[in-house]
């Protein structure tokens, strides 16, 4: 997993609340592996107008301004519902590297730790705020300082934001959580041995 | 916690299976039972397979195909797509080289992964069940702790038998009272989550309890525990008790004779202690809850039938307005429309919230001796092989047909739209699954969750329907 520490880049504002998984990724994009590109299905039908190839150019990742961006800014309770690890490829592969939103859904908030993608949750004021800020000034930067926990808005104001300690340390250095677990074996098979969980004999 | 503090369910369950504990609180916890189906393990077991790994726990583990598949006669003949042929030859592959138990397609078992797990007896109170599918939730109703993840973590609990997860807060959910004439456990979930919203249960475990839980049976508590995650909880669990007991005792691969007496001694340890603390609590009035329909694109936008489409004017704030105005051009809908208006041009009764005997059953008793109307195609998808077989037993499916209903096999079928079973761009359906997200069932199709019973009576009067108007003819 790429390391994530400091970020400077486009935020793009999504304000909807509850923008669920199977928008960022429809279904029907779920059968292939990782090593496809799955940048191309990022909000494969929401960018497109309805019942067209042609891109919706309402649609604020289609325009020029927001087209490059590596932070998405959205509503409450972002990215909720199917447990499809591939919206966070798709927004990794699109570039996307951090999100912020007041609320996230948990499997995509534990999904996005390990592919080095930084869940930030902000107080729904902040976020109002920063979404306000990203709209009047399209194609402006925000900061993120994993170590400091700090994301800084385009008008310079600063907000804390909480991380876990281990996720901060599996994202700072890129670490593999199954690495971590791995190391842990000889507990699992004394855990195994004292709750009679060990395997069947063949 | 002192060792005397009363816990929660959720508390006993997570406690027990305690691995090791980080300085931060995140816990390496044990988990007994891994589902797995063929959408969400294929890069998993490249994960494993490229670092040399096995498997730690095969029988632990259990395979199944279910999203993919087509649920018609097609399904004997291989699978059309490439893409999804592909992946259910890939999870065969993987279950074969890792050795890991699958149910194949043809088997009589075969069915959607969260029907199968309970109905065989997989899964059972106290245990930790995950799978790479957020329904999961749906196997918290045998009174264990069941939740999805992602692939990630599906390698790394094929690798481990372990995941790496932060503490959860508890939250309960009472509902007391009868449930009143015409709704289900299906009315009872989407009420709660119309009262506390899709975020509502952000970061917690729900606990489901009250009179009106205790009453349902295992499917019903299935249905509820199902939706949890559209709920925002991570998982949804009912304590066990003899309703439990009973269901697990008819089960193929419950435990039997003394392993049981063993295992309920314990499960009569899980449920929450007098006084154990709650981080939140929301009740409800079962008998206040009607036959509940959803209009928008997200599961908390839900009203009794008997309402009317709101109107965005009427919102609280800006942002809100411009979610509804979006969410209605998108379902086609005008303010102050009534709900019971609607034509509907599909039904679909299927999917892990709704697809169980009793569901079946349910529908069946609306449709019997009655005809789908013109232009309505509807489906009834039965969850496993097994239940096709009861209903074909009870003579459910000769009155489904005789109807007018398409009788299927078993799968996910029209409740995600990644099998040949999806609506067309601006197709209305009534649909007993569980998400009625843009796109979900096919791409700018519109999804309206209700009941069986209220999903039948919409695909006999060709539109949205109370189910109170039509009460059975006869005995079903």
């Amino acid at each position: 997993m790429e390391p994530f520490r400091r970020l400077d880049a486009v935020a793009v504002p999504l304000g909807e609340p509850n923008i669920d998984t199977d928008r960022i990724i429809p279904a029907r994009f779920l059968s292939r592996l990782r090593s496809v590109d799955h940048a191309p299905f990022l909000f494969h039908d929401a960018r497109r107008l309805p019942g067209s190839d042609d891109e919706n150019p309402a649609f604020p990742l289609n325009r020029p301004e927001w087209r490059a961006a590596r932070i998405v800014v959205a509503g409450r309770n972002f990215a909720c519902g199917s447990s499809r690890e591939a919206a966070v490829w798709a927004l990794y592969d699109h570039g996307v590297r951090c999100a912020v939103a007041p609320s996230f859904g948990d499997i995509f908030r534990n999904n996005a730790m390990k592919n080095g993608l930084l869940p930030v949750a902000l107080p729904a004021e902040a976020v109002a705020d920063l979404l306000a800020q990203l709209e009047a000034r399209p194609g402006a930067t925000v900061s993120v300082d994993l170590p400091a926990q700090t994301v800084t808005f385009p008008d310079g104001a600063t907000h804390g934001f909480d991380v876990d300690p281990f996720d901060k340390q599996c994202l700072l250095e890129g670490l593999d959580e199954l690495a971590y677990t791995l190391s842990l074996t000889d507990e699992i098979t004394a855990f195994e041995r004292r709750m009679g969980r060990e395997n069947a004999p063949p | 916690m002192p060792a005397q503090a009363p816990r929660t369910l959720f508390d006993k369950i997570w406690a027990a299976h305690v691995v090791d504990t980080l300085p931060d609180g995140t816990a390496l916890l044990y988990i007994d039972l891994h589902l797995t189906h063929e959408v969400t393990t294929p890069q998993a077991f490249e994960g494993l397979r490229a670092a040399g790994r096995k498997v730690r726990r095969p029988e632990a583990t259990l395979a199944v195909v279910d999203h993919n598949i087509a649920t018609d006669e097609t399904r004997r003949t291989g699978i059309g797509d490439a893409e999804s042929r592909l992946q259910v030859e890939t999870l065969e592959r993987n279950v074969s080289e890792f050795g890991v138990p699958y149910i194949p397609l043809l088997d009589d078992r075969q069915g959607i992964v969260h029907i199968i797990g309970p109905e065989l007896g997989r899964s059972l109170p106290g245990m930790t069940i995950v799978c790479g599918d957020s329904h999961t939730s749906t196997h918290g109703a045998m009174g264990a702790l069941a939740f999805g993840i992602g692939t990630s973590e599906v390698e790394h609990v094929l690798a481990t038998q372990t995941l790496l997860q932060k503490p959860a807060k508890n939250m309960r959910v009472s509902v007391d009272g009868d449930l009143a004439f015409g709704c289900s456990a299906k009315d009872i979930v989407l009420a709660i989550i119309g009262k506390i919203g899709t975020a509502g249960g952000t970061g917690h475990v729900v606990e489901y309890a009250g009179d009106a839980i205790r009453a349902l049976d295992m499917a019903g508590r299935m249905t509820v525990c199902n939706m949890s995650i559209e709920g925002g909880a991570r998982a949804g669990m009912i304590a066990p008790d003899q309703t439990t007991f009973d269901y697990i005792a008819r089960t193929p691969y419950g435990p039997k004779g003394e392993a049981l007496e063993g295992a309920l001694r314990w499960w009569r340890t899980l449920p929450s202690d007098e006084g154990a603390r709650f981080d939140r609590e929301v009740t409800l009035d079962a008998h206040a809850i009607a036959p509940q329909v959803t209009w928008g694109t997200s599961p908390e936008d839900v009203l009794p039938i008997t309402g009317t489409v709101p109107d965005p004017d009427e919102a609280g704030d800006e942002a809100r307005r411009a979610q509804l105005h979006r969410m209605m051009e998108y379902m086609g809908l005008q303010p102050g429309q009534r709900l019971q208006d609607l034509p509907v041009d599909v039904v679909f009764i299927g999917s892990c919230t709704n697809s169980r005997i009793e569901d079946i059953r349910a529908a069946a008793a609306v449709a019997r001796g009655r005809k789908v109307a013109e232009g309505v195609r509807a489906l009834v998808v039965p969850g496993s092989g097994l239940v096709k077989k009861q209903a074909e037993r009870e003579g459910l499916d000769r009155i489904l047909r005789e109807a007018g209903f398409e009788w299927r096999e078993a799968g996910c079928s029209m409740c995600l739209g990644m099998n040949p079973d999806k609506l067309k761009p601006g197709q209305r359906c009534a649909s007993t699954s569980n998400r009625n997200f843009e796109g979900r069932q096919g791409q700018g199709g519109r999804t309206h969750l209700l009941s069986p019973a209220m999903a039948a009576a919409a695909a006999l009067a060709g539109k949205l329907a109370d189910v109170r108007d039509w009460q059975p003819k006869g005995t079903a």
